[in-house]
């Protein structure tokens, strides 16, 4: 099972962890990635490289498949405007072991973050809006998979 | 006349105030890091974009590449800040 979705549509995460639980492996992980409402924050577009985040995501997904002995893989990401609490981003891997499971869904979630061209813009309660900046951190978390 | 198409996206795309656009193609020998120091003079828009090149980030036909490579015969660049996507 593969499979990756880029659009304006929530998604069901219950229902795709579901789908890799079912591929007979022992080990099912997953991350959702949700809008966080901090410093007054009400809303959130993201934009993004339609060719682009396509073509960088299934890379991404051949990579995690090469390094690790996956079952399946599910990336999803949306795009458009979102709300505090709506969920952006789910990432869900499955294998016949935990360690696979675990660190490649870390893989995939610390390079979609740092290759995949999304561009976050926040708008805040009293009117201002800024585009997030990126952030060393995020480069650091994605260098240590080597 | 082979032609370029040029993309911006996010605070870039906001400054110019067009998503893109397409220009005849500077040469394969021309360094991204070059056009950039020429389009920056087209407009005011362009101007605060490029003011300082270290913030951006291009892509040549769908792959990201370093300011410094040349265009060669791409047929589309894309010009954005770093990503902030996940």
């Amino acid at each position: 099972m593969i499979e990756f979705r880029v659009g304006a549509d929530d998604f069901d995460a219950a229902d795709l962890i579901a789908r890799l639980e079912a591929l007979g492996g022992g080990a099912v992980a997953s991350f959702t990635g949700i809008v966080r409402g901090d410093d007054g924050l009400v809303s959130m577009r993201l934009d993004h490289y339609p060719a682009m985040t396509s073509a960088q995501i299934s890379t991404l997904i051949d990579k995690a498949m090469e390094r690790w002995p996956l079952l399946g893989v599910a990336v999803i990401h949306r795009v458009g405007l979102l709300s505090p609490g709506d969920r952006i981003v789910f990432v869900g891997t499955a294998s016949r072991h935990r360690a696979a499971a675990l660190e490649a869904c870390g893989y995939l979630i610390d390079w979609l973050k740092t290759s995949a061209p999304f561009w976050k813009k926040e708008v805040f309660a009293d009117g201002t809006a800024r585009w997030v900046q990126a952030r060393a951190e995020d480069d650091a978390a994605r260098d240590r998979w080597g | 006349m082979e032609t370029l198409n040029i993309l911006y996206f996010a605070w870039v795309r906001e400054a110019i105030g067009k998503d893109g656009e397409q220009i005849e193609h500077p040469g394969a020998e021309m360094r991204i890091i070059d056009l950039i120091a020429m389009l920056k003079e087209k407009g005011a828009g362009y101007a605060e974009a490029f003011a300082n090149p270290e913030k951006l980030r291009a892509a040549i036909d769908h792959a990201f590449v370093p300011l410094d490579c040349v265009l060669g015969h791409a047929s589309e660049l894309a010009l954005f800040p770093p990503v902030t996507g996940g």
